[in-house]
């Protein structure tokens, strides 16, 4: 099982491994969700969902299910 | 006479966009809506130097010209249509210093269009605290376009832009990316069966979904059906497009712009952990709530009795000064209290629209959608859903057409049906009066009691909202999945130009909008109490007189009841008293409602216009109210009467104008159909039920 964005704890910061493009909305997309590029979990909404998430230097709220679908690769370990 | 130059001033939302058209055009702005649809539509003219003038277009809000919302489309369709009377010579993309990087993707896309453009860099007063450097010459040689670093809150900057609105021929139309870099085999074959059109406007038009495309897309299927590929194969090259587009931007602002990180400050972090606490988000966010219905009730008394007052006095005046030829009844007792009963709303309104202007400029209301979404979800809606629904509390028209951001149509369904069980700023005259005359004004630790009750309703409100919507969740089919995605902005000082011309735009198209309603209601109500059919109400001064025990001091009063009893208003109000008997309400109070069933607002005005009709002293609505008794002496307005009537006001859907935006949103006459049948069915059984409890 690959490590996706919604496996993460608040703090962690990783690089985005992959994601299929038809899972995600075209807008988180253009919001920076790229492969290669930053993303870190700032802070979870009441029960863990949405997340709260800093991606290439745009804070964002998203929900868990689409989380799940971006693969990535933890840095801070 | 030249004419004037067409500016499009586009940009994310958040960005400061709407401050940097209030600096360019001042006071000289008007609102309106798109033609057929009801985004609203921001205009204004602005005084370039050398005596030229520009028309600027705010554009709505949108991160990128591929649409996902309907606001989004409105900006799309213009930049497609070169024909459009609106469309730019010249466009002006602000973006905000903070998040440049995703602003310039916008920027990108509108340069790809060969509109000359002029990059507006909003908030640069921030650009020290964040660390933040930018070498505008270099980066205007490296996007082909005009750079400017503006401070909207200091007024910064804002001349300059002027004088490149002014120059925009000069700017240069190159574009950033070689659309057809992509892939060269889709484009090659895209250009040889379009050959002299721009590749990227046939792009744009191949995946939007925008009105105007879907003209263009019929006569492309027809005579080219190899470009429309499938949805999967179209986001993988806009992805393709998306990640071209970045490393353009990557590659100017490493030449350009540089950052500090050490120097960043981690402020919003340690509100956000506050704001957004599992306990505390909620605890603020209900203080909050608190604390607005609290001030609505407590700081808006005073300016609406003296509204109040100066309506029954000029309203005397009138009756005594007007020449007879100009009817001077119809102005005293129709017009004059009608309008009385809508400009006493505005301290209200006006307050209202200050808290959630506030609410939204500070980035306060971003928290409350991520705290809100989970809870909202299990109702069926959606996190965003709160916007409408607090905004709801303002007016429902404004509430449902800011649904337009939900781009699942189910969830954004479901708000547009219940946004209108929350207490919108029509109810509460309805509310206050009532309040006031059935409720003590006692302090119950420290709260005001009328104050209590009145947010007792809105919360009401909210219930019944989230009940409606857990029902359709429950009986609709789920048909599309649902995307998420808001952004969190920094947290901002509300800048006061904003926040008080937002409150005066608002106010004075609800007063005028409302207003014209009102107006001819009363006009209609006055003639319909005035007149009556047949012999009786001709004879009703000899009727009076012949019936038993008439001193001459009472005589006129039992006239204007009997006057009022026999006219056709009369005859309505009698008509419907069975079916409405049931929850406590007489003849007259039927006569209000079903004069308010186009708005809900007239009731008052109603009233007014009832009690006053013969009236020879004006007396405050309130007195009259509270001494109007049935025969046997027993008083209307009792607390039973007049919480069921409030139990009405709060579920009935007593808005025409609803309906006909629902009718516009949904397209359908169906939705607001079944609104009206259900919402009616509703207020109608929870009247019964109020009425029935508490008068046991």
């Amino acid at each position: 099982m690959p490590l996706t964005l919604a496996d993460l704890v608040v703090g962690d910061v990783a690089i985005i491994d992959s994601f299929d493009v038809e899972q995600l909305p075209m807008k988180l997309i253009e919001m920076g969700c790229l492969p290669g590029n930053e993303i870190g979990l700032l802070q979870l909404a009441p029960q863990g969902d949405p997340l709260y998430i800093n991606v290439s230097g745009s804070h964002l709220a998203i929900r868990r299910e689409t989380a799940a679908c971006i693969n990535v690769r933890k840095l801070n370990e | 006479m030249s004419k004037n130059i067409n500016v499009a001033l586009i940009g994310n939302p958040n960005t400061g966009k709407s401050s940097v058209f209030n600096h360019l055009t001042g006071l000289n702005q008007k609102t309106g809506n798109y033609p057929g649809i009801t985004v609203e539509k921001r205009e204004g003219i602005c005084r370039l130097p050398r005596g030229v003038k520009a028309r600027i277009l705010d554009l709505p809000g949108t991160y990128s010209l591929n649409a996902s919302s309907l606001d989004e489309n409105v900006v799309v369709e213009l930049l497609l249509n070169k024909n459009d009377k609106d469309f730019p010579d010249v466009a002006v993309v602000v973006s905000d210093v903070e998040n440049l990087k995703r602003n310039l993707l916008l920027f990108t896309q509108i340069k790809d269009l060969n509109i000359p453009t002029i990059l507006v860099i909003n908030m640069s007063d921030r650009m020290r605290r964040k660390g933040i450097s930018i070498d505008p010459y270099k980066m205007e040689q490296l996007l082909h376009a005009k750079v400017v670093l503006v401070s909207a809150r200091k007024n910064e900057g804002i001349d300059v832009v002027k004088e490149h609105i002014a120059n925009y021929k000069t700017i240069s139309t190159q574009t950033c990316i070689a659309i057809s870099q992509i892939d060269p085999e889709y484009f090659g074959s895209l250009e040889r069966t379009f050959p002299n059109q721009s590749l990227y406007k046939l792009w744009l038009v191949i995946t939007q979904d925008v009105n105007f495309a879907k003209v263009e897309r019929k006569k492309m299927e027809t005579k080219d059906a190899n470009h429309m590929r499938s949805a999967s194969f179209l986001k993988r090259l806009q992805q393709k497009e998306t990640i071209k587009r970045y490393q353009f931007i990557n590659a100017v602002l490493k030449e350009c712009y540089e950052k500090d990180n050490s120097k960043a400050t981690d402020l919003r972090g340690r509100l956000d952990r506050v704001l957004t606490h599992k306990i505390w988000g909620f605890v603020i966010f209900f203080v909050i709530l608190l604390t607005i219905f609290q001030a609505l009730y407590d700081w808006s008394s005073v300016p609406m009795d003296f509204i109040d007052a100066t309506f029954a006095q000029l309203s005397d005046w009138a009756k005594t000064t007007i020449p007879s030829w100009m009817a001077p009844n119809l102005i005293a007792e129709g017009i004059i209290p009608g309008l009385g009963g809508i400009v006493i709303f505005v301290p209200q309104i006006a307050m209202l629209f200050l808290f959630i202007s506030i609410l939204e400029e500070t980035g306060y209301m971003s928290r409350v959608v991520f705290i809100m979404d989970r809870i909202m979800r299990r109702f069926g809606l959606n996190g965003k859903s709160v916007v409408p629904l607090i905004s709801g509390t303002a007016c429902a028209i404004p509430a449902i057409m800011a649904t337009r951001n939900i781009e699942n149509w189910k969830e954004r369904l479901v708000t547009i049906l219940v946004t209108p069980f929350t207490t919108c700023s029509a109810r509460l005259p309805v509310y206050l009066i009532l309040i006031s005359l059935i409720i003590p004004d006692e302090r119950i630790l420290g709260a005001n009691l009328q104050g209590l009750v009145l947010m007792i309703f809105y919360l009401l409100g909210f219930a019944m909202a989230l009940l409606a919507a857990f029902v359709l969740h429950k009986t609709m089919p789920q048909n599309q999945t649902s995307y998420f995605v808001v952004e969190m902005p920094n947290y901002r000082i509300p800048l006061l130009k904003n926040v008080l011309l937002t409150i005066v735009e608002k106010t004075k198209s609800f007063v005028l909008e409302a207003g014209k309603v009102i107006l001819a209601i009363s006009i209609l109500l006055w003639v319909l109490a005035s007149n009556g059919p047949g012999e009786t109400f001709k004879n009703a001064p000899q009727e009076v007189a012949k019936s038993v025990s008439v001193s001459a001091e009472n005589y006129d009063q039992k006239l204007s009841a009997y006057k009022l009893e026999h006219s056709y208003l009369g005859i309505i109000g009698k008509s419907i008293e069975p079916l409405i008997r049931p929850l406590g309400y007489d003849w007259k109070i039927g006569i209000a409602i079903v004069s308010s069933f186009a708005a809900r607002e007239v009731f008052v005005g109603t009233l007014a216009t009832i009690y006053n009709v013969g009236e020879d002293e004006e007396e405050t609505i309130k007195k009259r109210m509270a001494a109007e008794t049935y025969a046997d002496g027993s008083p209307v307005f009792t607390l039973a009467s007049g919480l069921s009537l409030m139990v009405f006001y709060a579920f009935a859907m007593q808005c025409m104008s609803t309906l006909a935006i629902v009718r516009k949103e949904t397209n359908s006459w169906r939705w607001p159909t079944i609104q009206l049948v259900v919402m009616t069915a509703v207020a109608y059984l929870g009247a019964l039920a109020t009425f029935q409890y508490f008068s046991i």
